[in-house]
């Protein structure tokens, strides 16, 4: 009973925040003192040297308000965007790419950057809380507060930087790695595979350094607090090796605020996964963002904000589902 | 007699713990931790918020100098392919960058506590609501919101907006934090003492809670400044942010964009990273010394 209600309310959550978020995008741009029609227009005048009539441009206006959903009052609007992206998943044409649809763009592009932030992810979680509680749990040896410094020498380091100084090593100073990699497309075959495994490795890295520092202290103060509690001692003087300690009394409990964390920082992963994107040059939602940013392709733009907000939340939903299977006492509640 | 045995003992407690307050009043305070992270925040930010003043030109302005200068004793780091002297360019940037991480940082501590304490201490529909929309707004996530932001201002803007949009997004985390911590007080003694006093929640909030809670408030504000500073800078590197204010992350952006590794230009490049490295180094002690510093006099560690 404790887990279906839990699922239950998790998952109207879930709604809510998209639903919250989706109105959010939805308003941002209407709040802004810009109109971006009015922007293209003008550019389109100043190519042209003024030369387009009045009534070309009222005509121009609008079949752009039709195409971007500007027409009607706001509220009609907000109607037809949520119907739209809701139940048809429609984001109108590409303005660069014209007529392809933004839809399948952001779906191409879509399996590459989750490809790419769920590996990193995974192996900077794991290999980040397996120092942190190693670090944690021996904390009294000096080889502990070495391992800790090198988690403070990480965390801070702003991640921009961490991506540009390990292209800056690996590219430039040792040329082991592309300095822009290409990523072949089409139909796949084992080399093109290959290819891009090995050019996806320094963008990994990258995102790997990124979690590991931050999994590392977070996870050492949690195993010092919990390798204090009474039950742990109690396994100690039982007659418990280290090994069973550290895993089965002091990990399994340390392990839920970081399950808890990993969810609530997703949306901060995926900003290092775009940043990571731009500057690698990698084929996924960011690089999409970025040049949809430089030509003004506002369709783009939004279609890969909503895909972000449902991709960080669902990845959210889907880790605090599984809590429960880590989590006893919400299953006997 | 056996209550006189148990008050006694009890009484010179008080007096030793008073003694010892005072013999460290301000040491308690100084790990070695907190000390080089302040040392370095002095001098990075004393040094940017002052030297500007000696600056021969504003370093924003381009062609000022010759143009690709190697290093030497008139330019420091030599100049930019801009015509712009790079230690200048440095300085300027740091100070910009701190103004704009405190302005973001005195934006969200302001909103957050406000809105963490009051959704803590009142509770029912409000706090329900209230959370809903802090966790959406950690949901989103902040760098496509300011790309498209970016993309739709386009440099139309003052250079501060770009800190107005990050306190728009950036609250709804110390918000969280400061709300947990308003739950763990409200059930504590001293507040009940206040309210059976006749103090209503604002007056709570204000004269028994706040204190409480400023320690906290203070490192937040430290955490703040970094997040704001490395969201403006990482909007920079990639162009989208106002490139031509001097930032941490726009002289990495110019820096990128003129190729200063291949034209040999390496401390156009090397210089900003490690002032940058060294700065958020400098904040995150600072921020991690001071809270071990309070737990430590809390007694919660």
């Amino acid at each position: 009973m404790g887990v279906l209600t839990f699922i239950a309310k998790r998952i109207a959550l879930y709604f809510a925040v998209l639903f919250i978020g989706l109105s959010i995008t939805f308003a941002l741009p209407r709040f802004m003192p810009v109109n971006p029609i009015d922007g293209y227009i003008g550019e389109l005048q100043s190519r042209a040297s003024a030369t387009i009539a009045p009534e070309g441009l009222a005509e121009l206006r609008k079949s752009l308000e039709e195409l971007y959903g500007l027409q009607g009052s706001v509220f009609e609007q907000y109607l037809a965007y949520m119907k739209r992206v809701v139940i048809d998943f429609d984001f109108g044409p590409s303005y660069t790419y014209f007529p392809h649809p933004v839809s399948s763009m952001l779906a191409e592009a879509l399996p590459w950057t989750m490809g790419l932030l769920m590996t990193a992810t995974v192996i900077a979680w794991c290999l980040g809380n397996t120092v942190g509680l190693v670090a944690g749990y021996f904390y009294k040896k000096r080889a502990a507060s070495i391992l800790e410094f090198v988690g403070i020498l990480l965390y801070p380091i702003p991640y921009y930087i961490l991506a540009i100084s390990v292209l800056m090593i690996f590219a430039y100073i040792f040329p082991i790695f592309p300095l822009s990699a290409t990523f072949p497309v089409g139909d796949m075959t084992w080399a093109k595979v290959g290819t891009i495994l090995y050019n996806s490795l320094l963008p990994g890295l990258a995102l790997v350094l990124a979690g590991f520092g931050w999994n590392i202290l977070s996870m050492k103060a949690l195993a010092i607090a919990t390798s204090e509690e009474p039950y742990v001692t109690f396994a100690r003087l039982k007659g418990t090796t280290h090994r069973t300690r550290m895993l089965r009394y002091v990990f399994r409990n340390a392990l839920l605020p970081q399950v808890t964390a990993l969810a609530l920082s997703l949306g901060v992963i995926f900003n290092g996964a775009l940043l990571t994107e731009i500057i690698f040059s990698y084929p996924g939602i960011g690089l999409i963002m970025r040049q949809a940013a430089s030509g003004g392709d506002y369709n783009v733009l939004y279609g890969a904000i909503t895909v972000s907000i449902i991709a960080v939340a669902t990845a959210g939903l889907l880790i605090d589902l599984a809590y429960p299977l880590l989590d006893p006492r919400i299953r006997h509640k | 007699m056996a209550e006189i045995g148990e008050t006694a003992p009890s009484l010179p407690a008080p007096a030793v713990r008073t003694s010892s307050r005072r013999k460290e009043t301000i040491l308690w305070l100084l790990t070695p931790r907190l000390i080089i992270g302040l040392t370095i925040l002095l001098v990075m930010g004393g040094g940017s918020m002052i030297l500007p003043v000696f600056a021969p030109v504003d370093p924003s302005f381009q062609g000022s100098y010759t143009r690709n200068l190697p290093p030497s004793f008139d330019h420091l780091l030599g100049t930019t392919a801009l015509g712009q002297d790079i230690f200048w360019y440095l300085v300027y940037s740091i100070r910009n960058s701190l103004i704009l991480g405190i302005v973001v940082a005195i934006g969200v501590t302001v909103i957050a506590t406000t809105v963490g304490l009051s959704a803590g201490f009142v509770g029912g529909n409000f706090e329900r609501f209230v959370m809903l929309i802090v966790d959406t707004i950690i949901t989103i996530p902040l760098l496509p919101v300011l790309i498209i932001l970016g993309a739709l201002i386009r440099g139309n803007t003052s250079f501060l907006a770009v800190g107005f949009i990050i306190i728009l997004f950036g609250w709804a985390w110390d918000a969280r934090t400061v709300r947990s911590m308003a739950l763990s007080l409200r059930e504590r003694e001293f507040i009940n003492m206040a309210r059976f006093s006749g103090a209503n929640t604002p007056q709570i909030i204000l004269r028994e809670v706040f204190p409480y809670v400023s320690a906290y408030i203070l490192v937040g504000f430290i955490n703040v400044i970094l997040f704001a500073i490395n969201t403006e800078a990482a909007l920079a590197v990639i162009g989208l942010s106002k490139v031509e204010v001097p930032t941490l992350g726009s002289i990495i952006f110019w820096a990128l964009n003129f190729n200063a590794l291949f034209t040999g230009h390496y401390a156009w490049m090397i210089a900003p990273i490690v002032a940058t490295v060294t700065l958020f180094l400098g904040l995150f002690l600072t921020s991690t010394g001071f809270n071990a510093a309070f737990a430590t006099k809390r007694g919660v560690q």
